[in-house]
């Protein structure tokens, strides 16, 4: 078996209220990955885990505010040991909010401007082609991904907003127009400072098969797993 | 001994559900300048002394109750 079809384990979270692990899980797996479902009870992840994705849902009934409560998790003890040690973390729509909520990624996700759910394609624009989550990707390049949700409005103070624009942590921004929940600077997606770990709001695991309606969301994901591919073969010690 | 929390969006954070309930209010016929749309924990806490109690909400707020980001709150205590 050469390096390129080894299959990295990533690591999918289930909370109580999760409910795109199977489809994330699915994707992964479409796409190269040994994916595991992990429980949210659990205090570790698997051995040799090279990426974990904590996906989409409604965790712990949006009690409080949305996010909030999985933080609680044990899981997320072993999730933020990973992401210190430079693990790369993605977390989809629910897993966005989790990971502001966590204080891993900054800014904090709000009801749509609207109050409305939507559910739909969005166009994104990729602001910055870097591992691990947007390498496969071309700088400026359009990526058509659903969004469904009902609390995606990233906000951030605005001296913050200006710094992470700085840092170049801002990686994905809905296209003029496309903007579906009112999120300043359009923003659909961010990293922390030091870019291994990533938030968005659209739905990369819906989009992994043109089939499906688009493909574009295979970049992100398939970037995902190059990044785990790499990571666990590092040599150990 | 008793707390309660209240939790307000900051000022000049967007608050589409009071929007809304402005909206509606205004449709029943009342002159509404604003609505703001909160929200109220009620807490029983342990211990009698009213300081650490509320040190020990202020906590509960900074950690949990409240995102500082978008969030504002006052914590009011309640002798039994």
């Amino acid at each position: 078996m050469t390096e390129r079809e080894r299959r990295p384990t990533v690591a999918v979270v289930v909370f109580p209220g999760s409910n795109d692990d199977r489809d994330a899980a699915w994707a992964l797996r479409a796409l190269g990955a040994d994916a595991v479902l992990v429980w949210h009870g659990d205090d570790e992840l698997p051995e040799g885990t090279g990426a974990v994705v904590l996906p989409g849902g409604f965790s712990y009934g949006d009690y409080l505010r949305c996010g909030a409560i999985a933080r609680f998790s044990p899981v997320m003890r072993a999730v933020e040991g990973f992401a210190a040690a430079g693990g790369p973390v993605l977390g989809i729509c629910n897993g966005f909010q989790i990971l502001c909520e966590a204080g891993l990624l900054p800014g904090v996700l709000r009801a749509n401007a609207s109050l409305s759910f939507v559910c739909r394609d969005v166009a994104v624009r990729v602001e910055h082609s870097r591992p691990p989550f947007t390498n496969r990707a071309e700088p400026g390049q359009q990526l058509v991904i659903p969004v469904k949700h009902g609390e995606g409005c990233w906000y951030a103070p605005p001296e913050l907003l200006a710094e992470l624009e700085t840092a170049g942590q801002i990686v994905l921004r809905y296209e003029p127009g496309e903007n579906p929940n009112g999120a300043a600077a359009d923003v659909a997606g961010v990293t922390n400072a030091y870019g291994n770990v990533m938030g968005l709001m659209p739905h990369p695991e819906h989009a992994v098969d043109p089939m499906l309606g688009s493909g574009d969301g295979a970049l992100i994901l398939a970037s995902l797993v190059d990044a785990a591919r790499d990571r666990t073969s590092m040599p150990v010690g | 001994m008793r707390a309660t929390v209240l939790v307000r969006p900051k000022a000049g954070i967007l608050d589409p559900q009071g929007d809304a309930v402005r909206e509606s209010l205004r449709h029943l016929g009342f002159a509404v300048g604003e609505a703001r749309i909160g929200r109220v924990v009620d807490l029983e806490v342990q211990g009698g002394d009213p300081g650490q109690a509320r040190a020990q909400v202020e906590r509960m707020c900074e950690q949990l109750l409240a995102n500082p980001l978008i969030e504002s709150y006052e914590i009011e205590l309640i002798d039994p």
